[in-house]
C-alpha cells in the first residue's frame, strides 16, 4: 500500500465504524420497541390541525442569495488554503497577486453591501 | 503499537490497530457526550440557583443513562409523506460526521489516528458536510416547522463557515502547515490565541453559531418553530441528533484548543507544568471552552435572525479578512516565517 493510502485508510475505517454505531442505535430502538402507528400519530406536527398541503413548497429567495454569496467566499477560501501553506517559499509574486485578488474580492463585497444583498429584512 | 500488533496478528495487525484506535475514541466520546449533558444541566442549575438533576443515582450521576434509555424505549414515528430513506439517513449522517472528524485530532504528540497533511482542510470539510444532516432532516420530515428550521440552519451555518475559514487561514499562515500536529508544535513559544487574540474571540463565537448553540440556536428556537429541523424525530432518531450536536460541541472545542490554545502543550514550558501529561492539558483546555459554551447558554438571550446574519456577514467576514491580510503582510514584510513552512 502506498504511503498516502495508508494515511487515509484509518479515516475510512473510522467512517465505517461510526456508520455502524449510528445504524445500530437507530435499529435497536426500532426492533426492541413495539411499533403501533396510526394516522393521527403519523400526521406531521402543525399546531394541532391537519396540514393544508405539502410542506416542501416555496420559500424566501434570500436563502438562495446567501447560498450564492457563500459559494463565492468559500471558493476564495479554497484558493487561499494552498497559498497560506506555501507562501514562505513562493515569494513576492505570490504575495502580491493574492493581495490583488483579495482587493478585487473586497470591491465585490463592498458592492454587495451597498446593493443591500447582505440585508435581511 | 502498530508494530506490536503486526507481530501478533500478521498483516491484519494494521487493520486491528485502526479499529481499536477508532473504538478507543468513539466509546469515551459517547460517554463524554452523556456527561456533557449532565454537566450542562448542573452548571446551568447552579447559575440559576437550582440544584439541577439530583434524583437518579448519587448526585444525579446516572441521569444521562436514564435519558438515553427513555429515548431507546420510545416508538420510532415516521410522519406521513416523509421520505423514509432520507429521514433515517439524516440523523445517522449527523452522528457519523461528528465522529469521523476526530480521526485527525492529535491528543498528544503522536496520539492521532490519521496524521494527514491536510488535517485542517479535512476538519473544515467535515464540519461543512454537517449541513447536509440538517437539510436532509428538514426536507425529509415533510413538516413546515422542520423545513423552516432546516433552511434557517443551513443559511446560518454557511454564513459562519466563511469567517471560520478565513480565521483558520490566518492560523495556517503563522503555522506554515495544515497538519494539526504541526500547528500545535508551532505554538511552542507562544500560543496562537495570544498572537491572534481577536480571531480567537471570533472563532469561539463562530463555533457557537456553527453548532447551533445559544445565543445562535435559531434553527431550534423552541418558541417560534418548536424545535426546528428535528421536530418530527422521536426515539433514537432524536437521540442521534442530540448526540451529534454535543459531539460537535466537543469536537469544535477540540479544534479551538488545537488552533489557538496550544493543544497538549502546557501553558508555560517549565517544571510544575510539564509534570502533567499533555493529554490532561488538552482535556482541561477543552473543558474550559465547553464551560464557555454552557455559560453562554445560561447568560445570553437568543439573537434575532437579521442580527445573526448581520453579525456574520458584516462584522465577522470583514474583520477576519482584514486580519488575514494583516497577518500575511506582517509575515511577508518582517520575514518572521514559521519553521514548518514549505
Amino acid at each position: 500500500m502506498s504511503a498516502v493510502i495508508v494515511e487515509y485508510l484509518p479515516i475510512l475505517v473510522f467512517a465505517v465504524i461510526a456508520f455502524f454505531v449510528a445504524g445500530a442505535m437507530l435499529a435497536s430502538s426500532y426492533i426492541i420497541v413495539p411499533q403501533s402507528p396510526n394516522p393521527e400519530k403519523k400526521a406531521p406536527y402543525e399546531c394541532g390541525f391537519p396540514p393544508f398541503d405539502d410542506a416542501r413548497s416555496r420559500f424566501q429567495v434570500r436563502f438562495y442569495l446567501v447560498a450564492i454569496l457563500f459559494i463565492i467566499f468559500d471558493l476564495e477560501i479554497a484558493f487561499l488554503f494552498p497559498w497560506a501553506v506555501g507562501l514562505k517559499g513562493l515569494g513576492a509574486a505570490a504575495f502580491w497577486s493574492m493581495m490583488v485578488f483579495l482587493a478585487i474580492l473586497t470591491v465585490g463585497y463592498v458592492y454587495e453591501w451597498k446593493k443591500g444583498a447582505l440585508e435581511w429584512e | 503499537m502498530a508494530e506490536a500488533m503486526q507481530e501478533l496478528f500478521g498483516p491484519a495487525g494494521v487493520w486491528i490497530t485502526w479499529i481499536l484506535q477508532c473504538v478507543a475514541i468513539v466509546a469515551p466520546l459517547i460517554v463524554s457526550v452523556a456527561y456533557l449533558t449532565y454537566v450542562e444541566r448542573k452548571v446551568i442549575g447552579a447559575m440559576q440557583m437550582r440544584k439541577g438533576p439530583n434524583v437518579v443515582g448519587p448526585l444525579g450521576l446516572l441521569q444521562p443513562f436514564a435519558d438515553a434509555f427513555k429515548l431507546l424505549f420510545k416508538e420510532t414515528i415516521v410522519p406521513t409523506g416523509a421520505d423514509r430513506f432520507v429521514f433515517f439517513m439524516a440523523p445517522m449522517l449527523t452522528l457519523l460526521l461528528a465522529l469521523v472528524a476526530w480521526a485527525v485530532i492529535p491528543f498528544q504528540e503522536g496520539w492521532v489516528v490519521s496524521n494527514i497533511n491536510v488535517g485542517m482542510l479535512y476538519i473544515l470539510a467535515v464540519s461543512g458536510l454537517a449541513i447536509y444532516g440538517v437539510m436532509m432532516a428538514g426536507w425529509a420530515s415533510n413538516s413546515r416547522y422542520a423545513f423552516l428550521g432546516s433552511l434557517r440552519s443551513a443559511a446560518q451555518m454557511i454564513s459562519y463557515e466563511v469567517s471560520m475559514g478565513l480565521i483558520i487561514i490566518s492560523v495556517i499562515l503563522t503555522a506554515g502547515s495544515m497538519n494539526l500536529t504541526d500547528i500545535v508544535l508551532a505554538q511552542k513559544g507562544v500560543w496562537f490565541g495570544v498572537i491572534h487574540f481577536p480571531m480567537f474571540v471570533l472563532f469561539v463565537i463562530s463555533i457557537m453559531a456553527e453548532t447551533n448553540r445559544v445565543p445562535f440556536d435559531l434553527p431550534q428556537s423552541d418558541a417560534e418553530i418548536v424545535a426546528g429541523f428535528h421536530v418530527e424525530y422521536s426515539a433514537m432518531g432524536f437521540a442521534l441528533f442530540y448526540l451529534g450536536e454535543y459531539a460537535n460541541m466537543i469536537l469544535m472545542s477540540g479544534v479551538c484548543v488545537v488552533l489557538f490554545l496550544g493543544g497538549w502543550l502546557p501553558p508555560l514550558d517549565m517544571a510544575p507544568f510539564t509534570w502533567i501529561p499533555g493529554i490532561v492539558w488538552f482535556f482541561l483546555k477543552m473543558a474550559v471552552i465547553l464551560f464557555v459554551y454552557i455559560q453562554a447558554r445560561a447568560t445570553l438571550p437568543r439573537y434575532r435572525y437579521d442580527q445573526l446574519m448581520r453579525l456574520g456577514w458584516k462584522v465577522f467576514l470583514p474583520l477576519s479578512l482584514l486580519w488575514l491580510v494583516l497577518t500575511a503582510s506582517v509575515l511577508f514584510f518582517t520575514g518572521l516565517w514559521p519553521e514548518y513552512g514549505a
